[in-house]
């Protein structure tokens, strides 16, 4: 069973109806029960990462994904779910992340040339630049859907997978059993599907 | 590099879909979850969905034709019609929208877009119009097209981002319909003034017309047809690989 962090953040109807049109068990929970008994663990979100972060916390929900992650269970962050597991972010202020992958997140705006656009909203194909469990049905090209304004500087070596706007914006990342997914699997057709199939087929380590 | 996209607009009255030319002479064409089932296999890269029911009926069925869809089609969803307070938003939201479109109720109470902005964010909140040509200037229309604003279309198009809107959908009433291309005047025009994504609506005829519409303004980020695609006289496959042939950023699905 995959649990499904759920901290008023966000409409988490999408992601899992996808799961479900996949045929994988899955919950929208924050009972504690459920996430400790939970095969792997998803965490989304969309807003603002200062007050993400606040909800985590007041929720209790930050102690358990940590808990989770150290205990080996695949953790999958989305979105915003993704940026949380970073060290930092620079969204209206400084914040603290989970810090289970290194790295920063920092506006767009401030590194884009030209006359793109905030945010990277709309389609863009990922380029693969290490093997991952998470590309293992998915081919070099593949294009998936983001809304973003902004994105995760200094991965290093958890980078799996970049798309090109102006910079090369972090895609996919992965440190032992966390995943990180900046775009949105679950609206990103068949090829976030295969994505998402991916996932629930990690085991723990 | 970011693509293109292509998408297919469902106006959806009483349960089915439907598609009026020049908002005139409606005509039934088939039922809205077949057809989002439909778009999302052959590569439409988000789908609109439009309520133009009136009735309270009609809007419970179009609530639950969104849900059947969402729980199934995994493209970005939008959702326009009868949205006139922050609890609609919430309303289609709650059954798997992504991103909801204000029309009317954005011309009566403009506070709407803030105030879903703000709640929602930016990203969520679509600003669409529909623009017409009176005596030389852009005239935003309200009522599904029947009654003039007098408001003009580049001074809306820009408080409607400085409100916070995150995207617009600019439909050319002059060009509606009449499929002998999109409106890259008025298109030109708004590019100039804003800088959030603009989704050209109105006037697609063939496959050209996308590619021109690409050329010439190159701030606009997608193109919406309905009964092009719903016909198949343009089929959305045959296009983007035409578009994509022709150089323009495609996301292109590959054959299993």
């Amino acid at each position: 069973m995959i649990a499904i962090i759920d901290y008023g953040v966000g409409n988490l109807y999408s992601l899992s109806h996808s799961l479900s049109f996949l045929g994988i068990e899955n919950e929208i929970t924050r009972e504690e029960k459920a996430i400790e008994q939970a095969d792997q663990v998803i965490l989304p979100g969309v807003g603002a990462f200062g007050d993400a972060r606040k909800r985590l916390q007041e929720t209790g929900m930050d102690r358990l994904v940590l808990k989770k992650a150290a205990e080996g269970t695949p953790l999958l962050g989305i979105c915003l779910g993704m940026q949380l597991l970073f060290e930092k972010s620079y969204e209206y202020g400084e914040h603290k992340g989970l810090s289970l992958i290194p790295g920063e997140i920092c506006p767009l705006k401030d590194d884009l040339p030209g006359d793109l656009k905030v945010p990277h909203i709309g389609w863009n194909g990922l380029k693969f630049l290490r093997e991952s469990p998470l590309t293992k049905y998915i081919q070099e090209g593949d294009s998936v859907y983001y809304v973003h304004s902004y994105y995760a500087k200094g991965v290093g070596d958890a980078l799996i997978a970049v798309s090109e706007y102006g910079v090369e914006v972090p895609g996919l990342v992965q440190k032992g059993n966390v995943f990180g997914a900046q775009f949105h699997p679950e609206k990103s057709g068949p090829v976030g599907l295969k994505i998402l199939k991916a996932f629930g087929e990690v085991g723990s380590c | 590099m970011i693509a293109k996209r292509i998408i297919p607009c469902l106006d959806v009255k009483n349960g089915r879909v439907v598609k009026g030319v020049n908002f005139q002479g409606i005509q039934d064409v088939a039922d809205p979850v077949d057809m989002a089932r439909y778009y999302n296999d052959i590569g439409a890269d988000e789908l609109v969905f439009y309520d133009i029911t009136a009735s309270h009926e009609g809007r419970g069925l179009f609530t639950d034709i969104l849900k059947r869809t969402a729980a199934e089609v995994f493209i970005p969803l939008t959702v326009g019609g009868g949205i006139n307070e922050v609890s609609d938003f919430e309303r289609v939201l709650a059954c798997g929208a992504d991103k909801v479109s204000v029309n009317s109720g954005a011309i009566r109470n403009p506070s709407l877009i803030d105030r879903a902005a703000r709640r929602y964010g930016d990203q969520c909140v679509v600003l669409s119009m529909d623009v017409k040509r009176v005596n030389g200037q852009f005239h935003i229309f309200a009522k599904g097209g029947r009654e003039d604003t007098g408001i003009d279309a580049l001074e809306w198009a820009y408080a409607g981002q400085e409100r916070g809107a995150g995207e617009l959908v600019v439909n050319s009433m002059d060009t509606d319909g009449v499929k002998k291309g999109f409106d890259l005047e008025l298109l030109s025009e708004i590019a100039k003034r804003v800088s959030i994504p603009i989704i050209a609506s109105g006037g697609a005829g063939c496959k050209e017309d996308f590619k021109a519409l690409f050329e010439s303004v190159p701030k606009v980020d997608a193109g919406l047809a309905a009964s092009i695609f719903h016909r198949k006289e343009v089929p959305l496959p045959v296009l983007k690989k035409y578009l994509a042939e022709e150089k323009i950023p495609m996301r292109i699905l590959r054959e299993e």
